[in-house]
């Protein structure tokens, strides 16, 4: 007789008026593919933990994004947000479908360069350039986008030295309604700073004022926050061309679409409560059509979106370390990814799936990460079928911001594959190796030797 | 002409000392003279009293929280109307309403399955955090409040309204202020529970004054009845209420769901001053668990709105009495603990 | 292990403990050991039952019904 499929014993309180069995399926329902590849077999050719990308899964978003505006306005560009994930095979997808660079720093700007990224294709954002960054990108016809005063001032130092008339945008901040409002950035609209350094820029023709910028927040869930700043900077826009008779060539809405992960201490999950990118757009668009300007004067409408395009085209493999009993009597599972891989696990409860075929019986379990570290948790109370040592996870979405946090601490970091549209998949990155993380490691000879 | 016999879906069936509204409306259901009625219960506890009460819930399922979201749901409605072939379902619970606006047109189209609800829109704009610019858009007085995110704005909006003056979770809670020191601990206690922001309320003084109506959607008032509660527990529900013949109070209602368009039920609370001013507090928009006050009153409210959504032609109430009076009560139902197994294991009683 | 007399677990898998008023629920080879510990089976038996109907290593069997154990324990089902 065929034995059967082992599940551990459960005894679980009835009474306790928590979640009951008819409410947490999804949670466990397995995931044991990904675009058609077992999840099994890619932990066996590549190691557990793993990151796993879909070059499907990222075209279509990027697609669908890109139909989505460019149905609702005629001058859409899409710009890759490099620091959300900037793993080369990842910005060369959203390079092949049309997506500039936007970049923070000046590792950020050699990276995209050295992807192939024209330069006058790559806005140059962030607080952070130093005066060798600023040249760089002066001579290179890169878009910078002011982030300060200071900035402000030694640009026009810079294009003096040069003799090259800079292109720029200013980063703008300003009052959405939402909250927090991020104003540590740009120059505030409200109190005139942005209409200042407006004046600044014009009255010293050193400066081509070609755009305006702004980036209101991040993981926004209220799409209004974007009409009333797609409004705003519109505004600015048109005083500027009625006050100096100059046309600006595109406004950045930036970035912060969320994505639909669900944030801890949300109610509802985010696949239902996150806005579609339609109802951003809507509110994008429509504010921008309505400002008054001329049909030929129309400016671009440049996007900065990242975590919304490829936060659901990663996950991240793993496997049970371990099963524990606390002293509370609560379940914990051990898992061999912590926060120093998925370092979104700090602000999001993250989606996960066993990778195998499970019965309706669960337990509220706690998953702990691998770190010999108390923060180190995964998901602090999910309702998970019984997994046993070796058994396989799945977590969802976490294309946006783990590759590119994750942190080298106590052990090395997994490789990534990303499987291609024919279902085939290519190691991206290598797993982190000794070697690499001791390369830049140099010992003074004094303390080469030593007895124990 | 035989009655149409309607399978009807009801959620609340936590006839608690806070109850939710769901039994009131399966009693009213249940009164109807125009339809025959199947009730189909809808729990998310093991222990909700309305599971046991079987002369009103013909059968009950667990649902899943809304927490747990909205495809789980939808599995579940799958599975539950392959076997009751449900006509109506009346979403009792305010954290359970975004998701059945949501699913709405996904219930009918996929399962035929009829609610009746206000739109996304309507709903957000009444919500706590926005309904002092509604009140401006609507023409209707509301205690002007604001969203705060941190102590230091307290004072700033204390020297505008003055003390005392009403702190307020984002979904539940509230508290009044008499001093900055309070205003201060209540800020505290209110952010570490709800999060924010915070709302600050001017407070206004006066008595609470209900309505319970019905909106076709069009701008017609199909029933409202005005209630004054005449006791309340220490949870602030009420025990006791009186039904009122108020004039300025049910013009002011038709005046809303006119403006608004409301669609569906909805419970409006006031607080009308010694001025006879009346200040909108909040806007459900569900029926409150007093509703089958209006049954008595002479206004079957939830009959009709199934008719209306059935396609049938409702007219208005014109009259209700005046004087009619709910007393609540509780009582001790004896159950078998074989009834709790089944609920709890089986998920279907 | 001795499970505490009026203990009985249902085919739903629906255990209640009449001493604390607690119910529970158990799944199917949690019903199949308590049923196992009140016919007053040794250990060694049961989880050799268990070996043979199912496909699990002995270390894994053992472990976890042990953490059972604890569990029935904590709950105050043992006597």
């Amino acid at each position: 007789m065929e034995k059967k499929t082992y599940e551990r014993p459960i005894i679980k309180p009835l009474n306790s008026g928590l979640m009951n069995k008819f409410g947490t399926r999804t949670e466990y329902t397995p995931k044991t593919h990904i675009d058609g590849v077992k999840v099994k077999d890619l932990l066996a050719e590549f190691g557990s933990p793993l990151f796993v990308m879909s070059e499907d899964k990222i075209r279509q978003n990027i697609q669908s994004a890109q139909r989505i505006f460019e149905t609702r306005y005629p001058k859409v560009q899409f710009a890759w947000s490099y620091k959300t994930n900037y793993l080369n095979a990842v910005c060369n997808v959203f390079h092949q479908e049309g997506s500039w660079g936007e970049v923070v720093s000046m590792f950020e700007y050699n990276k995209a360069l050295k992807n192939g990224v024209p330069a006058d294709k790559i806005l140059f954002n962030g607080p952070d350039k130093t005066d060798d960054d600023l040249k760089t990108a002066v001579k290179n016809d890169s878009p910078i986008h002011i982030d300060h005063l200071d900035e402000l001032y030694r640009l026009i130092e810079i294009s003096d030295e040069m003799h090259i008339k800079p292109r720029v945008a200013i980063r703008v901040n300003m009052d959405t309604g939402i909250y927090p409002m991020w104003d540590r950035f740009g120059f505030n609209y409200e109190n005139g700073e942005a209409w200042d350094a407006i004046n600044k820029i014009m009255a010293t023709d050193k400066l081509n004022l070609i755009g305006l910028h702004c980036h209101i927040g991040t993981f926004m869930l209220t799409p209004s926050a974007y009409g009333v700043a797609a409004s705003k900077l519109s505004a600015l826009a048109l005083n500027i061309k009625k006050r100096y008779d100059k046309v600006i060539t595109y406004i950045d809405m930036g970035g912060g679409f969320a994505s639909k992960n669900t944030l801890k201490g949300s109610y509802q999950l985010g696949t239902d409560a996150v806005p579609d990118i339609e109802e951003y757009a809507e509110q994008i668009t429509s504010s921008i059509l309505n400002a008054g300007f001329e049909t030929d004067e129309l400016p671009y409408l440049y996007l900065e979106t990242g975590r919304a395009l490829v936060d659901d085209a990663g996950f991240l493999l793993g496997s049970v370390i371990s099963n524990k009993r606390l002293s509370d009597g609560r379940r914990s599972t051990i898992l061999d990814f912590g926060v120093n891989i998925l370092f979104t696990a700090f602000w999001y409860d993250h989606k996960i799936s066993p990778a195998q075929e499970f019965s309706q019986y669960t337990e509220d379990t706690v998953l702990y990460g691998p770190l010999c570290m108390n923060i180190d948790v995964v998901r602090e109370n999910v309702s998970m079928p019984p997994l046993n040592a070796g058994d396989n996870v799945v977590v969802h979405y976490v294309g946006a911001y783990n590759i590119t946090q994750s942190m080298q601490f106590i052990s090395l970091r997994p490789a990534v594959v990303m499987i291609d549209t024919k279902g085939k998949p290519h190691k991206i990155k290598s797993s982190e190796t000794l070697e690499d993380v001791e390369k830049n490691e140099l010992l003074p000879t004094h303390l080469n030797k030593f007895e124990l | 002409m035989s009655k149409p016999k309607y399978t009807i879906a009801v959620t609340g069936l936590n006839a608690i000392d806070s109850p939710g509204p769901g039994l009131a409306v399966i009693r009213a259901l249940k009164d109807s003279k125009s339809f025959d009625v199947r009730i189909i219960g809808l729990s998310y506890e093991a222990l909700e009293p309305g599971i046991y009460m079987h002369d009103y819930v013909d059968k009950t399922y667990q649902v899943p929280y809304p927490s747990a979201g909205q495809e789980v749901l939808v599995e579940r409605y799958k599975y539950i109307n392959a076997i009751e072939n449900i006509d109506f379902l009346f979403p009792n619970f305010d954290a359970e309403l975004f998701n059945y606006i949501a699913l709405k047109e996904r219930l009918l189209n996929d399962l035929g399955i009829k609610m009746s609800l206000p739109t996304q829109e309507q709903f957000e704009a009444r919500h706590k955090v926005n309904l002092y610019e509604y009140g401006k858009t609507h023409e209707i007085k509301v205690p002007f409040s604001q969203m705060i995110f941190s102590t230091a704005e307290i004072p700033g909006v204390a020297a505008n309204i003055g003390y005392p003056l009403v702190i307020k979770g984002k979904f539940y809670d509230a508290k009044i202020a008499h001093t900055a020191e309070q205003a201060q601990s209540h800020f505290n206690k209110i952010s570490a529970e709800w999060g924010l922001p915070v709302i600050v309320q001017e407070f206004v003084h006066g008595s609470e004054v209900n309505v319970c109506g019905i909106g076709d959607g069009e701008g017609v008032t199909l029933g409202a009845v005005p209630m004054r509660k005449l006791y309340i527990t220490d949870k602030g529900k009420a025990w006791a209420g009186i039904t009122l013949d108020d004039e300025k109070l049910m013009e002011i209602t038709t005046d809303l769901v006119k403006n608004t368009m409301w669609n569906g039920p909805f419970e409006l609370e006031f607080m009308k001053t010694d001025k006879d001013e009346y200040y909108l507090i909040e806007i459900n928009p569900r029926f409150p668990a007093w509703c089958y006050l209006t049954v008595g009153a002479g206004q079957n409210q939830v009959e009709a709105l199934v008719n209306h959504e059935m396609g049938m032609k409702v007219e208005p109430f014109e009259n209700y009495e005046v004087g009619k009076m709910f007393i609540r009560y509780s009582h001790d139902m004896i159950v078998d603990i074989k009834e709790f197994e089944q609920i709890s294991t089986v998920g279907e009683l | 292990m001795k499970i505490r007399k009026n203990v009985a677990v249902s085919d739903s898998g629906f255990l209640f403990n009449p001493l604390t008023g607690d119910s529970f629920s158990v799944n199917p080879i949690g019903q199949t050991i308590i049923s196992s510990f009140k016919e007053n089976k040794p250990e060694s038996e049961i989880l050799e039952n268990i070996l043979e109907e199912y496909r699990v290593d002995k270390n894994t069997a053992e472990k976890d019904l042990n953490d059972f154990k604890r569990m029935l324990e904590n709950y105050k089902l043992i006597d």
